[in-house]
């Protein structure tokens, strides 16, 4: 299995503010990953910080190609999906031309019609409701359409930060599941932020637990699960 | 009553300048949150290089055409090369900007071709309108090209990718950047469209006002007007804006003694005070409807 993203000594920056002290890890292509830990504990952060969204120093490489010095764009163009914390929903536009934005930096214009119909597939409610603006969803509906805009880049890695949240336990298991598929059959490396450690163990192959901005700890989902002083101390449950 | 429709007509017509100049005005303000005043001296210089291709031999139209393309061009010109510069600068800074590019536009064009008062042709001539009374074949002309301007508007927005993108971009940056737009590009791409809209008013007011200098600074006024009153965030509210202040300015200087010209302008301004007092997003301003 060959790495798809290294990071190294990756160090962020809020103004003055340093909120990650040299992070270091990386991806399988093909795995799914997920990074863990307490509020304020420097996620997002790092997800914002692969995309360039952020004051940032350190080596990030995607595919071999440095990322330093790119524009958010151009990193999301090289195929990296990114559904943002907050969601990034287009609030004022329908939920169908949200996917067309999805799509928007695609130049094979003409697959994106079936690739809006395969996120209906996937996410019927979408269906239902997609000449309504994207704002008059539920918060669940709006995690989906969030994802489903996420794929339609049809990306090659996705950062989800914290997808389940405020969303109830049976949506979340669907969109777990959702994930895994889209993984399996689609060969989409992701990388999950979550608060629920416990089911972020049960879709990830690998784990990383950061602490202020550090990792403090790596292993196979299995072996950090299975550690009840990890779960104890960091992942509370 | 005659006299009543008469004016009514005549508002619509110089709504229909007003509208363009909101129009070009909310694209610049969707896109970077300030308000160009310098959009009417933009509108001036494109409409004396109208003149001046006509002046070459060119006929209205291929001018017209022509000029537009310049406009659009020269828009995006001064964005990438003024404005981007200034992104994070703050208000007072961009004003700054806005006054300079103002007197740098308005003394060339005074240098270049002096500030006498210049004959502008109309391609729809001044007859009556179907023979009638009521309103001239300019008029009705200038009505026509400016819901024809709409219509391609509407429909760049709704139906192409490129609109979809600048609506993206304008409302949220952070997320549009996520999806892979440029969202800088997205700005100059407003810019020029901006100056091509202006341009198109400045061409069609030419006739009417005499082209000189000077000629854009009240009708930028009632375009600002326009587009408060719209509520700055939406086109379609610019647009009906600029109907509105059009037909109201000429309702008062008819029908209220004593106003005449002189006191249009006051009224005009007075009566979006109070529209904005009442509903401050003004008449079409956006309501996000958000659940969190
Ligand atoms: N816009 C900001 N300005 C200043 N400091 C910030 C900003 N955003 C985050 N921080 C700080 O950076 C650190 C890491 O924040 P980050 O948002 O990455 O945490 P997180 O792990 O995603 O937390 P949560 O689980 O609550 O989302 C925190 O100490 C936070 O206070
Ligand atoms: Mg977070």
């Amino acid at each position: 299995m060959s790495t798809m993203l290294t990071i190294k000594d990756l160090r962020a920056y809020y103004g003055q503010v340093q909120a990650l002290h040299g992070l270091e890890f990386s991806l399988n292509e093909g795995s799914v990953t997920t990074l863990l830990g307490a509020n304020g504990a420097g996620k997002t952060t790092t997800l914002r910080a692969i995309c360039n969204m952020i004051r940032s120093t350190g080596n990030i490489e995607f595919e071999g190609k440095p990322l330093t010095g790119m524009s958010t764009e151009n990193v999301v163009r090289l195929g990296i999906a990114h559904v943002p914390q907050g969601r990034g929903t287009f609030t004022n536009m329908t939920v169908e031309e949200n996917l067309q934005l999805g799509a928007i930096s695609r130049k094979d214009v003409k697959n994106i019609p079936d690739d809006i119909e395969r996120m209906y597939a996937h996410f019927p409610v979408l269906k239902q409701r997609h000449t309504q603006q994207a704002g008059t969803l539920s918060g669940g509906e709006q995690q989906m359409l969030a994802v489903a805009r996420a794929l339609m880049l049809r990306p090659r890695l996705m950062l989800l930060d914290e997808p389940s949240f405020g969303l109830a336990p049976l949506i979340v298991r669907d969109l777990f599941g959702i994930l895994a598929k889209i993984n399996r059959e689609d060969r989409v490396t992701i990388l999950v932020v979550e608060q629920n450690a416990q089911l972020a163990l049960e879709l990830a192959e690998t784990a990383y637990v950061i602490e202020t901005g550090r990792i403090v700890m790596s292993g196979t989902a299995k072996e950090i699960a299975d550690n009840e002083d990890i779960r104890k101390s960091y992942l509370g449950y | 009553m005659e006299l009543f429709t008469n004016q009514v007509l005549a508002g619509i017509a110089t709504g229909a300048i007003y509208a363009c100049m909101a129009l070009a005005v909310v694209m610049i303000y969707q896109a970077i949150d300030h308000l160009n005043f310098a959009q009417g001296e933009m509108a001036m210089f494109s409409t004396f290089i109208a003149w001046q291709l006509m002046q070459w031999g060119l006929g209205f139209w291929p001018a017209f055409l022509l000029t537009l393309a310049i406009s659009f061009a020269g828009g995006i010109i001064i964005e990438r090369a003024l404005f981007k510069p200034l992104t994070n600068a703050p208000v007072l800074v961009h004003v700054a900007g806005f006054i300079a590019l103002f007197a740098i536009l308005n003394s060339v064009a005074g240098l270049t071709w002096d500030f006498t008062i210049k004959q502008f042709p109309s391609p729809f001539g001044s007859s009556g309108f179907l023979g009638s009374q009521l309103i001239s074949t300019h008029q009705a002309g200038m009505i026509g090209v400016v819901l024809v301007l709409l219509l391609l508007l509407f429909a760049f927005f709704r139906f192409t990718r490129v609109g979809l993108a600048m609506r993206a971009a304008a409302s949220l940056p952070e997320s549009a950047r996520l999806v892979g737009i440029n969202t800088s590009w997205m700005i100059a791409l407003g810019w020029g469209m901006a100056s091509a809209i202006g341009a198109i008013g400045g061409m069609l007011i030419a006739p009417v006002v005499f082209l000189e200098p000077n000629m854009m600074g009240g009708v930028l006024l009632y375009g600002f007007a326009a587009a408060v009153l719209g509520g700055l965030t939406s086109p379609f509210g610019a647009v009906v804006g600029g109907f509105l202040v059009g037909v109201f300015e000429n309702l008062v200087g008819t029908y209220i003694p004593g106003v005449g010209n002189e006191l249009k302008l006051p009224i005009a301004l007075a009566l979006i005070i109070v529209v904005l007092v009442i509903k401050p997003s003004g008449l079409f301003g956006r309501k996000i409807v958000q659940r969190v």
